[in-house]
């Protein structure tokens, strides 16, 4: 029977009730005393010269309050890049200053070059539309294209740049000569060129922000859309605004998603700041939907030449790829470490790859920038692996089953070091691949094509076995890579004097059901129920110094803290015990919430250990102090690395190029598992979003600059009649060797593993409809490309 | 958006009256209005409900066809047209999601003539005639191009009414992010002929493919289209299809739509 609390029991998600019924609570509910509402004034031109800024005329208008514009912000620091990477020559990549608002020049459409703070948020607008029309910017050209950009050095995003060029990676440099070599006699070698198309992220909370200042203190509290409520401090505070941490309260609460576009610290959290503090009232923000397109943190936009070198008989033999990575106009937090450190690192995927060399050239443009999206470089890195895996197939008229098979780390090769840097401590690929095979019917595929051929749909099917490397991070080795933070996390487990526990969390819960899962962990630890746990996050004046939730850390990294703590507390209770039951500390056994002395009837429970810590007339107050609450670190020895097997099949119109996915199969290993349906959500979220890329969503600038996809009008989201019922399974369990828990953390992967699969089976169900001319479609794989593939 | 007042007349003659006024603009469902006011691209002073006023509202078959008032819901002619004309009302229930559906109404669309909306398809694929206060407009004479009609300054639509076919289908092909029609095709077959009405297609808005409605009239089965060609001259290329994408979804949605009337 499931088990219907703690560890592995599919508990309902808590947070849902107030989530479902409208009483969560977003930065934007917040109503404040006093509050004014601040607008951004945001450029129309994706390149221009800032000539003048007047202000007189918005000044004077009703409401208005304060005006600020990039030479209010010229003196602070900018907003900085949390990764060096050093180009192939050893030269540190180039790092043009962030501002908070821009200063000189406009660089993308949507740059805020001002903002305005009113009484009420219709004044604000009012007085934003004058300053524009006040304010004189002379337009440049506009970079859009990175071949271009890279191409034409007379024209930059920024003037001190003279290439358009962040940095020249190559991944592993001194493997270069090697992997050349290996491509030299390969029997056979596959080529593919293609484009890992740039997505809008699309929380459905937009961004929000709301500065307060207290002057009889001088503390400053930022509340915002955020995933990681201490790196924003640590940004907005120490780097860019010049506030103490100690005088800063960062609160992020209820936030509706974030997919990444929330880790990082974005320039209207530091304008409300120091808003807030010109006119001592609360100042907030809230962008609109438009904003959201124009100016949250896109994600991918890679174009990519990959070659893969293989025997006859499909054993691969070398990789090589080239690949230009957009940045958009400014470094965002994590831009750089994307392309590079959480893509090239990848690029061996499950396979027996002896060479691999990776290069990146990361591009600045006239765009919005680009960071970290649900997967962060791992998709990117996947989808240029398998697919040419397939194309390898099709060319050498390979199974693909049977070449990735061949292909696959086998099980007895634990720990596996590949050739771009990584060891990966565990896994059974094989295992799940031989469990996709089963729940997808692969046997039945043929009468269903047969089916599909009676209602004039040609049908597919695709393979994409993938790996990730999560948990993010152990420090010491992303330190040596370049991270100017470390990535561990926190945890702080308070019991209190009637046996309530309060657990204060590093992780951010932006959706993914922290409050439910964290609490079934220590539940089963401490052997009490799940309604006595309550998960405290994202109030920088409560939790301890964590690093917040992306890369699917949260469990692997923080989950670990808290477990830590978790037995901090045991083994504190254990003393306790002792003292209590009169026996020595090393025959305390603790099982099922009671502490009892081995072999004997004599115990306590839970409950009277934590009333004894707080109350403490028979303690051991001159050995032990009183409470119970533990606080602990944890720095993870390694990723972990999660892995699967996806198969898709699809239905192809052949008349119109519409493809429908008729299937998607999941068998994953994510090692223990906590909370099952919890995992499953995450899967379905994640494979939604994989076909949402592959299918429908893409980011267009035209050669202007100009934002094309700028509303759901033409940014096509994935909605419930897009995807399938979906078949998920994660019964291949290989745990986690390195965390106390054996997770590994399921956040990405069906964002990693499914583009791939669907682009695969389109191809394959356009085979098998004897169009073989066609060998790629870049994504989206929208009707229009389909039907022009076809007939092109 | 910016501050605007609002009126809600009970009779047509109020709502022309109201009208007149500088500023004025007729707010019907509001689907296409309101987001373009929210994003300030549109400034009205005044705002004047038409779906205050009953003589504008419902769905009624009589001996000219089936009519409909100009105010009325897609909703409820997605459910009141059902047993009269199942092909428009089918058209109707497609039409965006429930809350359009339950808001947007025939009249608002008629006017503002979106090139990619349902009703100019089904109303001009259906022959039918636009009732206003003024004077009743054949459809053929309607339609004029993209976001242009034959309304007048202070002319309002008051109903809609449609000769019913004896077989017809509305077959739509969604635009992927706004789920308009990237193309669509309203086919009705009458005693005297075939009508064929594309919208989404043309940058001259919703229009009569002919050629295919002679080859219709003569024998009515898909077959009688494969024959025949559709120029992309004049398509509306778009980051979603080429004028040649379109021009052949003009052709198999037409297929479709008569392999489907019923």
């Amino acid at each position: 029977m499931p088990k219907d609390h703690g560890i592995g029991a599919s508990s309902k998600r808590r947070e849902d009730v107030r989530f479902l019924s409208g009483r969560g609570y977003y930065t934007d509910d917040s109503a404040l005393a006093g509050q004014t509402y601040a607008v951004m004034v945001r450029s129309n031109v994706a390149h221009g010269r800032i000539k003048s800024i007047n202000t007189a005329n918005a000044a004077k208008m009703p409401g208005v309050l304060a005006i600020f514009t990039g030479e209010d912000f010229k003196d602070v620091g900018g907003n900085p890049a949390g990764w060096l990477i050093n180009s192939r020559d050893g030269t540190p990549m180039r790092e043009p200053k962030r501002p908070v608002l821009a200063h000189g020049k406009v660089r993308h459409v949507g740059d805020a070059y001002a903002a305005v703070i009113a009484e009420t948020y219709n004044q604000a607008k009012d007085a934003a539309q004058q300053l524009a029309d006040d304010s004189e910017i002379e337009e440049l050209p506009a970079i859009v294209d990175m071949k271009k950009a890279v191409a034409d050095a007379s024209n930059r995003v920024h003037d001190e740049i003279p290439d358009n060029l962040c940095f020249d990676w190559g991944w592993i440099e001194d493997n270069r000569a090697a992997v050349n070599a290996a491509f030299e006699k390969a029997p056979h070698i596959t080529t593919l060129e293609l484009v890992n198309n740039r997505l809008v992220p699309n929380a459905m909370e937009p961004r929000s922000s709301i500065g307060e200042y207290y002057p009889g203190t001088g503390d400053y509290k930022l509340t915002t859309t955020s995933q990681n409520p201490h790196l924003t401090r640590l940004l907005v505070g120490a780097f860019v605004l010049g506030i103490p941490e100690n005088k800063l309260t960062v609160v992020a609460p209820d936030v509706g998603g974030g997919f990444g576009s929330k880790i990082y610290h974005y320039g209207e959290e530091a304008v409300v700041l120091a808003a807030a503090k010109k006119l001592a009232r609360p100042v907030r923000w809230t962008a609109e939907r438009t904003e959201s397109f124009l100016s949250d943190a896109h994600g991918r936009d890679h174009v990519t030449r990959i070659e893969l070198a293989s025997t006859k008989d499909g054993e691969i033999l070398a990789i090589r790829t080239e690949t230009l990575a957009n940045v958009g106009a400014y470094l965002s937090n994590f831009s750089t470490a994307t392309p590079t450190f959480l893509h090239g690192t990848l690029m061996a995927g499950p396979y027996k790859v002896p060479h691999v060399y990776v290069n990146v050239k990361t591009v600045f443009t006239n765009t919005a920038p680009v960071d970290a999206y649900r997967g962060a470089g791992r998709p990117e890195a996947t989808f240029s692996l398998e697919r040419i895996i397939d194309k390898m197939c099709r060319e050498l008229n390979l199974d693909p089953f049977e070449v990735r098979r061949k292909n696959l780390i086998q099980p007895d090769q634990f720990p596996y070091t590949t050739p771009v840097g990584l060891v990966y401590d565990t896994g059974n690929y094989q295992a799940t691949l031989d469990k996709l095979i089963d729940l997808a019917d692969v046997a039945g595929f043929d009468k269903r094509a047969a089916a599909s051929k009676a209602k004039g749909k040609l049908r597919g099917m695709g393979l994409s076995t993938w790996i990730e490397a999560c948990g993010i991070a152990p420090s010491n080795l992303v330190g040596v890579l370049g991270s100017r933070v470390g990535l561990y996390d926190a945890a702080t487990v308070r019991v209190n004097a009637t046996g309530t526990i309060s657990v204060m969390t590093g992780a951010h819960s932006h959706g993914q059901g922290h409050e439910t899962v964290f609490a079934q962990v220590v539940a089963e630890k401490l052997g009490i129920a799940e309604s006595q746990i309550e998960i405290v996050h994202g109030d920088t004046s409560k939790i301890p110094f964590g690093m917040g939730s992306y890369g699917s850390r949260s469990l692997a990294v923080c989950g670990s803290a808290m477990s830590k703590a978790v037995d901090k507390i045991i083994a504190k209770g254990k003393k306790i015990a002792a003292h209590m039951l009169e026996a020595s500390e090393n025959d305390i056994v603790f099982a099922d919430g009671k502490f009892s002395v081995a072999g004997t009837d004599k115990a306590k429970t839970f409950g009277e250990i934590a009333f004894s810590a707080y109350v403490p007339h028979n303690y051991p107050l001159e050995t032990l102090e009183p409470g119970l609450e533990e606080t602990a670190f944890y720095d993870p020895a390694n990723f972990t690395y999660p892995a699967g097997a996806y198969l898709c099949e699809v239905e192809v119109d052949p008349e119109t190029g519409k493809v429908d996915i008729a299937s998607f199969t999941c068998a994953d290993d994510f090692g223990n598992v906590m909370n099952p349906m919890i995992v499953e959500g995450q899967v379905h979220g994640g494979v939604g979003q994989g076909i949402g890329q592959a299918l429908l969503e893409n980011t267009t600038y035209d050669e202007n600059g100009q934002l094309l996809t700028a509303s759901y009008m033409d940014y096509a989201m994935p909605r419930a009649d897009d995807v399938p019922f979906y078949t998920v399974d994660h019964s291949c369990i290989t745990p986690c060797t390195h965390n106390p828990l054996g997770v590994k953390g399921c956040g990405e992967a069906g964002a990693i593993g499914s583009p791939p699969a669907v682009v695969n089976a389109v191809i394959d169900a356009l085979h098998r409809g004897g169009m073989t001319h066609v060998k790629h479609i870049d994504m989206p794989v929208s009707p229009s490309r389909v039907w022009q593939a076809i007939n092109g | 958006m910016h501050n605007f007042d609002f009126v809600k007349p009970s009779t047509i003659a109020d709502a022309v009256k109201a009208l007149s006024a500088e500023g004025a603009q007729a707010l019907s469902g509001g689907q296409t209005l309101t987001p373009t006011m929210k994003q300030r691209l549109a400034a009205p002073a005044t705002l004047v409900s038409l779906t205050g006023i009953a003589e504008m509202k419902g769905v009624c078959m009589g001996a000219d066809g089936l009519s409909i008032g100009a105010a009325t819901t897609h909703a409820t002619v997605a459910k009141e047209a059902a047993a009269h004309y199942p092909a428009l009302a089918a058209l109707a229930g497609g039409i965006g999601d429930p809350a359009v559906r339950n808001r947007g109404t025939i009249g608002g669309s008629l006017a503002n003539n979106d090139p990619a909306a349902c009703y100019p398809a089904g109303t001009l694929g259906s022959g039918a005639t636009i009732v206003t206060n003024r004077r009743k407009i054949a459809a053929d004479d309607y339609f004029q191009g993209m976001f242009t009609t034959a309304l007048e300054e202070g002319e309002i639509i008051t109903g809609v009414t449609f000769p019913v076919p004896q077989k017809a289908a509305y077959v739509k092909f969604n635009q992927p992010a706004s789920r308009f029609a990237l193309t669509a095709v309203f086919v009705a077959k009458f005693a005297d002929g075939v009508r064929v009405a594309v919208t989404g297609a043309s940058n001259d808005g919703v229009f009569r493919w002919t050629e295919a409605e002679k080859a219709l009239s003569a024998n009515f089965a898909a077959s009688s289209v494969a024959g025949l060609t559709v120029s992309p001259d004049g398509m509306i290329g778009d980051l979603h299809g080429t004028p040649a994408y379109r021009a052949n979804l003009v052709k198999v949605l037409t297929k479709r739509a008569v392999e489907a009337a019923h």
